[in-house]
């Protein structure tokens, strides 16, 4: 992170924004590193048929709990082993990423699209409908997070769907504060009086003069959005609140593997070193896009 | 200073009631009826329907029993569990010792290695020590603690059998509580190897709790000190000669730990988030636990009156913290 500042400034020819954007972002290398596993990730999420040996639900009796090929007992047909029901291990975690990816996407994706709404009709129109909003929004953020996605799992039942709501209603006051706070400072600004005064309408203000602009810290939120997602959907997953079995979602597959902890290791920790490599993918790309898009570090 | 304090009450007020509704609205948003649901697949003749019906309220209108429901709770009165017909209040109140004995170690836990940690950090900033700091404390942040408690278990209870594997105490005592706190009132029992005991059941979970805070802990007293070292007093300091010990020690510290004691106060909702998964894993009988049994066996009045309880403690930790912080640093106090 303290990279980004060793970086030199560009020189005086001009290199465009995606190529300044480039520059700092590419000196933070964690967040390269980040990237990088991101997109091997995705990758392996759009090939996963191609890539995983097996079907993830194929169940063979002959092998239950197979350990790692490395180890004694284990064979090269099932690499990272196998599950309680003979599922082949490296399978689910490849057609697992499949599922992780698209709830930390979708999750954002929702969040953003509701929670900038929100934010933006709160910052223009003050007064009762932004309490309205933001009260709601400190009582989503009084609670703690986990507590409120469980309590909404509960009322409209387990499973992914459900799960993905859940989580997408306790990250949203993050995106709704952004929005709104932006918009405030925004709106105070020489371009957006000009705007109004060729006769710009509330809809055309908000959307395409003010929102681009809020659109950096947006960008950064979601990146780190994405890792909370991932995180709060496992462990719903591991509390039986997420997704149902069989899908071999991380989280899900963690919670199955529980009873076996004493005896087969594999099917702990692998699931869970993929939970937190992707995740920690994700905070290191938002640290970095963090750097690169703050107008106030970049000296 | 009490225009101050009075000024953030207010600001709390609409919270609570926003809280108390969601609460209230947590029952009736359950797809079907309430009683159905509560009778469960056995399902329950009409006679009985009615008269459960009526002893709920359930008969009169939205807003008139959001008014009873007020009313009770400004009486302590937060409703039954279904399952075994105590009180949620004294449930609750029997099992959040448990949790805050818990919740207490991990953020102590985080406090002693988190705020030195970043201190030193900031102190030899860009040393190899500062990048295995921040290191370290990105993955604690990025980690899903339902599976580092796991793997502890795995490697601490199971290869190395050093710590029991859940619990909070050896079957074998039995302590009468006093304080609620099993450390302490093991050690007032003075039963031999009940502390010990105690103790070893604690350590895991503690870690477990305390590692997301540790890691939060850590970076903010590194960039709060970052912030201070660059300071000119700090350089005036210098410049009369004062020892790095003194400067840092009492100069900078002092200053950088504001932002530190918000943090802290910020963590009591990462806790009982931790709380949850932490007290899952490790069988430990607290609210967390109690909460996540009564989502499986669909016991509504202990979901309700759990989660009202728990909002309301964070947000009354948060005021509190916040007037704090208002006392420590009379600028917030005007603006």
């Amino acid at each position: 992170m303290t990279s980004a500042f060793a970086i030199e400034q560009p020189t005086t020819t001009s290199h465009g924004p995606w190529r300044e954007f480039w520059g700092y972002f590419s000196a933070n290398h964690g967040a390269v590193a980040g990237l990088v596993f991101i997109v091997i990730v995705l990758l392996v999420a759009a090939f996963a048929p191609l890539l995983a040996p097996y079907p993830p639900d194929l169940t063979n009796s002959a092998v239950f709990l197979k350990p790692p090929a490395w180890q004694s007992g284990g064979s090269w047909a099932y690499p990272l082993g196998t599950d309680a029901i003979g599922r082949d291990m490296l399978s689910r975690l490849i057609f697992g990423a499949r599922l992780s990816l698209l709830i930390g996407i979708a999750v954002v994706a929702v969040a953003i699209v509701v929670g900038t709404m929100l934010g933006l009709v709160a910052g223009h129109f003050r007064g009762v409908i932004e309490i309205a909003i933001m009260r709601l929004m400190d009582v989503i953020m009084t609670l703690p997070s986990l507590l409120l996605a469980i309590v909404i799992v509960a009322i409209l039942g387990p499973g992914l769907m459900n799960a993905m709501l859940a989580v997408a209603v306790v990250v949203l006051p993050h995106y709704v504060r952004i929005t709104r706070a932006a918009v405030i400072t925004e709106m105070s600004k020489d371009y957006v009086t000009a705007a109004r005064a060729s006769g710009a309408g509330r809809l055309r203000l908000m959307l395409s003069e003010v929102l681009p602009n809020c659109a950096a810290p947006l960008i950064v939120q979601a990146s780190l959005g994405v890792s909370t997602a991932i995180l709060d959907a496992a462990a719903l997953g591991f509390l039986g609140l997420g997704a149902q079995p069989p899908a071999s979602e991380w989280g899900t597959m963690l919670a199955d593997a529980r009873e076996f902890v004493l005896r087969a290791w594999w099917v702990v920790t692998f699931p869970g070193i993929m939970i937190l490599v992707t995740v920690l993918a994700f905070n290191l790309l938002g640290d970095g896009l963090r750097d690169a898009l703050d107008p106030k570090l970049k000296r | 200073m009490l225009r101050f304090a009075l000024t953030r009450l207010s600001l709390v007020v609409p919270t609570f009631i926003g809280m108390t509704l969601l609460a209230f609205f947590l029952i009736r948003l359950v797809p079907g009826d309430p009683i159905e649901t509560m009778a469960g697949e056995r399902g329950i003749d009409p006679e009985r329907h009615a008269a459960l019906l009526k002893e709920y309220g359930l008969d009169r209108p939205v807003l008139v029993q959001y008014g009873i429901y007020i009313g009770r709770l400004l009486h302590g009165d937060l409703g039954k569990s279904m399952i075994t017909q105590a009180p949620v209040l004294s449930e609750f109140a029997a099992l959040f010792p448990a949790t805050m004995e818990l919740a207490l170690c991990a953020i102590i836990f985080a406090l002693v290695l988190g705020v030195p940690a970043g201190i030193l950090a900031a102190v030899r900033r860009n040393s190899p020590f500062d990048h295995g700091v921040m290191s370290v404390s990105l993955t604690g942040y990025s980690m899903p603690i339902f599976w580092w408690g796991l793997l502890l278990i795995l490697l601490f209870s199971v290869q190395l059998g050093w710590t029991p594997v859940s619990g909070r105490i050896d079957v074998r005592y039995y302590i009468e509580p006093v304080t609620g706190f099993l450390t302490i009132d093991a050690l007032l029992s003075g039963e031999k190897g009940a502390f010990r005991s105690a103790v070893s059941h604690l350590i895991l979970p503690t870690i477990v709790l305390g590692t997301q805070p540790l890691a939060i802990i850590a970076r903010m007293t590194r960039s709060a000190m970052l912030e201070v070292l660059g300071e000119d007093y700090i350089r005036t300091a210098r410049a009369k000669g004062l020892s790095a010990l003194r400067v840092v020690a009492l100069h900078a510290l002092r200053n950088a730990l504001i932002p530190v004691i918000t943090v802290i106060g910020l963590q009591v909702g990462v806790l009982f988030t931790g709380a949850i998964l932490t007290e899952t894993i490790f069988s430990w009988p607290g609210v967390g636990k109690w909460l996540i049994e009564a989502i499986n066996r669909r016991d509504y009045p202990v979901l309700q009156g759990g989660v009202l309880l728990l909002g309301v403690i964070v947000m009354s930790v948060n005021l509190l913290v916040d007037v704090t912080y208002g006392i420590i640093n009379p600028r917030i106090r005007r603006s």
